[in-house]
């Protein structure tokens, strides 16, 4: 199962190194990891997806825990949170299919940024099932390259992942 | 306290911090801080070889309880700690090494004497500092203490660039402000009140006792708690010392080469108490028939313990020793039970044993010995064949009297330990339980040991192979050994005497007696070189992977041989009998 942890961790050297280290010394699987300026320049906040039963997630929450540079570890309820990720795809846009391309981007509320003689680069933001969606859709057309930012998330209501 | 160069206020954080000694050897970059280090009052002991000042340290650590410190240059004399930071790591060791770091602005571009050493120990390390500003000395080296010292302790790696050392700065030793570390120490009385209940409940229980009970210094109260409940208490490696050996309660050590009894109480209990210890494979055997019919509480400082190798019933986490106390008073008096004459049982049945005929001297017999002539001394061991005999045949009965590399198993561990412990502890015997393999890997220690008047005394068991790996193909490699025999061993009296030392030997049993005594009335570094046969085993054994109910004998022509029978316990555990 995927299971998504929000960090806040000191704005320090070396943290993001000790993090990842700490990941592959255990043998845990970071499927993605996002970082990011927070609203207190002291800290960074981070979102990790990792692959696993409870018990590796335990341990992942346990051992992230004991880093010093280590502020906050959340395990993000899918239930009462949002995420979203962000992807841009650069998409082969042949005369013929550049109708169908907006189609899709329209449905999907997705926006084209680039545009050129033979590809479009789209922008789209959601869940990872909508990108996912989105990208099976686009895959017929030929997709020339894709960059995607990874989770972020967010609990509902007034809870809040801060130092 | 105005201003002053960084090296200086080094020196005046180690002060601050009730450092008295530490260990290292200098090197280019470390000019300006071993400059200051020549006006201290802090003694500074020069090693031969820096993984020696990584293993003196904590060897004085282990001994006293004090945060050791040691020091290196940059690039090889930093990389040369490793080892010792790893097993100080492993085992949970409070360490502060300083390493010496090329100037800041040479960082990255592949500088003479460069290694990345944060990078190089952060898998091994409990936290580091790379200090690229002068000012920031007085709160690093705070942190790094506090850290290292703290809830589990561990070693802080703290890389101090030339120009650091060399910059000005106002001293002021600020408080600690780390919101990342907080350390969970209280225990949480409901899980106490639950953990109590099931003690008294359980009609079998076991307390399985690791080195977390020595490090937060709970074995008074462990005992007590094991008193008044009557439950049979079986230690670590790491745990030995903490419960007295010849307590009618103790099972002395469990796993691989534990005692028979240890390891079927522990597969017979019905409730398991871990305390300090971590469930290490050399410990549980396989672990999917560790303790069947046992519930699990397990009490630990670190909460990633708890559940990280066994499914845990009651989890408790905090100090030990706190635990061990509220626990203590949370449980009733128990009566000696049917549990209890069954354990009794297996002790008398069971004990540990060796053969004693024969022309050569036998290493149990020199532990035994050692230990009548010298119950309270320190014994600090290498690792093998050697390690196991002294945690076997000793009798140990106080915490910090037993030092050993556990957790990593590292050769020439022993002897630098030693030294470090002696320093810590100058009124104790301390001795070196060594094989010949890893005496020779920081032998070269003799010499600090002689100039600094250090006087440990090493017990070469010396079967000239490296045993315990010759122990393994013996049993399971047809007896092809493959490069462990060592072909030539120096004479070690010989490399004693040329050092300055005293050396010693005894070749036959008659001897034995007379070379110890002499040892121990010795004052200066002594080599005891003792000769054994390849041939012997360290016994019992639980092959590495097998359930702990999987014993071999390997002592099968001791005099006991006679009482080993086929244990049928109700568990369905089955011993396998080998031949000699
Ligand atoms: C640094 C290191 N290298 C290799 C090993 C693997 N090893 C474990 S025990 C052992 C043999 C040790 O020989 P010796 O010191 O003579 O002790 P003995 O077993 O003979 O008592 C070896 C090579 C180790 N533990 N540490
Ligand atoms: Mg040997």
């Amino acid at each position: 199962m995927l299971h998504t942890i929000a960090l806040i961790v000191e704005n320090k050297a070396g943290v993001l190194v000790r993090i990842a280290g700490l990941f592959s010394r255990r043998g845990f699987n970071i499927d993605s990891l996002t970082v990011g300026a927070t609203d207190n320049p002291d800290y960074s906040r981070m979102t990790i997806t990792v692959e696993g039963d409870e018990v590796i997630l335990e341990q992942v929450t346990k051992q992230l825990n004991k880093l010093v540079n280590v502020i906050r570890v959340s395990e993000m309820d899918p239930n009462e949170s949002v995420d979203r990720e962000l992807a841009i795809i650069k998409v082969a846009a042949k005369k013929e299919d550049r109708s169908e391309i907006m189609q899709i981007v329209s449905v999907f509320r997705a926006k084209i940024i680039d545009v050129s003689p033979r590809s479009l680069i789209i922008e789209v933001t959601g869940t990872n099932d909508k990108i996912e969606a989105m990208v099976r859709l686009l895959r017929q057309f030929g997709i020339k390259e894709m960059a995607r930012t990874g989770r972020v998330s967010m609990v509902r209501g007034t809870k809040a992942v801060v130092p | 306290m105005g201003k002053m160069t960084g090296a200086q206020a080094i020196l005046e954080c180690l002060k601050l911090e009730g450092v008295e000694i530490i260990f290292g050897l200098p090197g280019g970059v470390l000019l300006p801080l071993y400059d200051a280090i020549y006006d201290s009052d802090i003694r500074h002991i020069l090693v031969r070889h820096e993984q020696a000042a990584a293993h003196a340290a904590d060897g004085y650590a282990r001994a006293t309880g004090r945060v050791g410190v040691c020091l290196a240059t940059s690039g090889p004399g930093a990389t040369n700690l490793v080892t010792g930071i790893a097993t100080a790591y492993m085992d949970s060791v409070p360490l502060v090494a300083m390493t010496g770091q090329v100037p800041t602005n040479l960082i990255g571009k592949d500088a003479f004497q460069e290694a990345d050493i944060t990078g190089i120990t952060m898998p091994v390390t409990k936290h580091s500092y790379l200090v690229k500003d002068a000012k920031d000395i007085p709160r690093v080296f705070r942190e790094a203490f506090y850290i290292a010292r703290t809830g589990r302790p561990g070693p802080v790696l703290i890389d101090l660039p030339r120009d650091v050392t060399v910059n000005e700065l106002d001293f002021h030793y600020p408080e600690i402000k780390l919101p990342g570390y907080n350390p969970n120490l209280k225990v949480h009385s409901l899980q106490i009140k639950k953990a109590a209940a099931a003690l008294m409940e359980a009609e079998r229980p076991v307390i399985y006792v690791g080195g977390g009970v020595k490090y937060s210094d709970g074995h008074r109260e462990l005992l007590k708690l094991a008193e008044r409940i009557k439950a049979p208490v079986t230690t670590t490696l790491m745990g030995i010392g903490c419960f007295p050996e010849d307590h009618p309660l103790s099972l002395g050590m469990l796993g691989m080469h534990g005692t028979k009894y240890a390891n079927y109480a522990i597969q017979e209990s019905d409730i398991i108490l871990a305390v300090g210890a971590r469930f290490d494979d050399r410990v549980t055997g396989k672990v999917a028939s560790f303790a069947p019919q046992a519930r699990i509480i397990h009490v630990d400082v670190d909460p990633a313990e708890i559940g990280k190798n066994v499914r845990v019933d009651i989890p408790v986490v905090g100090d030990a020793k706190s635990a061990l106390s509220e626990l203590a008073k949370a449980v009733g008096e128990k009566a000696w039970s049917p549990w209890n004459e069954k354990v009794a049982a297996w002790k008398g049945e069971y004990p540990l044993c060796y053969a004693t005929e024969g022309e050569s001297i036998k290493p149990q017999c020199v532990l035994e010995t050692l230990s009548r002539l010298c119950p309270d001394a320190v014994i600090v061991t290498e690792v093998g064949q050697n390690q196991m005999w002294a945690a076997q045949f000793f009798t140990h009965r106080d915490p910090r009297h037993f030092i050993s590399s556990g957790g990593l198993g590292t050769m020439g561990y022993g002897f630098p330990a030693a030294i470090g412990a002696k320093m810590g502890c100058p009124d104790k015997e301390v001795f070196d339980i060594a094989g010949d393999g890893s005496f020779q890997m920081n032998i070269q220690e003799l010499a600090t040991a002689v100039v600094n008047e250090v006087a440990v005394k090493v017990i070469v068991l010396n079967n000239g192979v490296l045993g315990m790996v010759r122990q393994w193909q013996d049993l399971f490699y047809e007896k092809r050994f493959s490069s462990t025999t060592l072909h030539r061993i120096p004479d070690f009296v010989k490399v004693a005497e040329a050092y300055g030392a005293l050396g010693l030997r005894a070749e036959k049993p008659s001897q034995l007696e007379a070379v110890l005594v002499e040892a121990i009335e010795s004052e200066v570094m002594t080599v005891v070189d003792i000769i054994i046969s390849p041939d012997e085993k360290v016994s019992p054994m639980v092959p590495a992977g097998a359930s702990l109910s999987e014993i071999l004998e390997l002592e099968a022509a001791g005099p006991s041989y006679e009482a080993q029978r086929s244990y049928a316990g109700s568990s369905g555990s089955e011993i396998l009998e080998m031949e000699g």
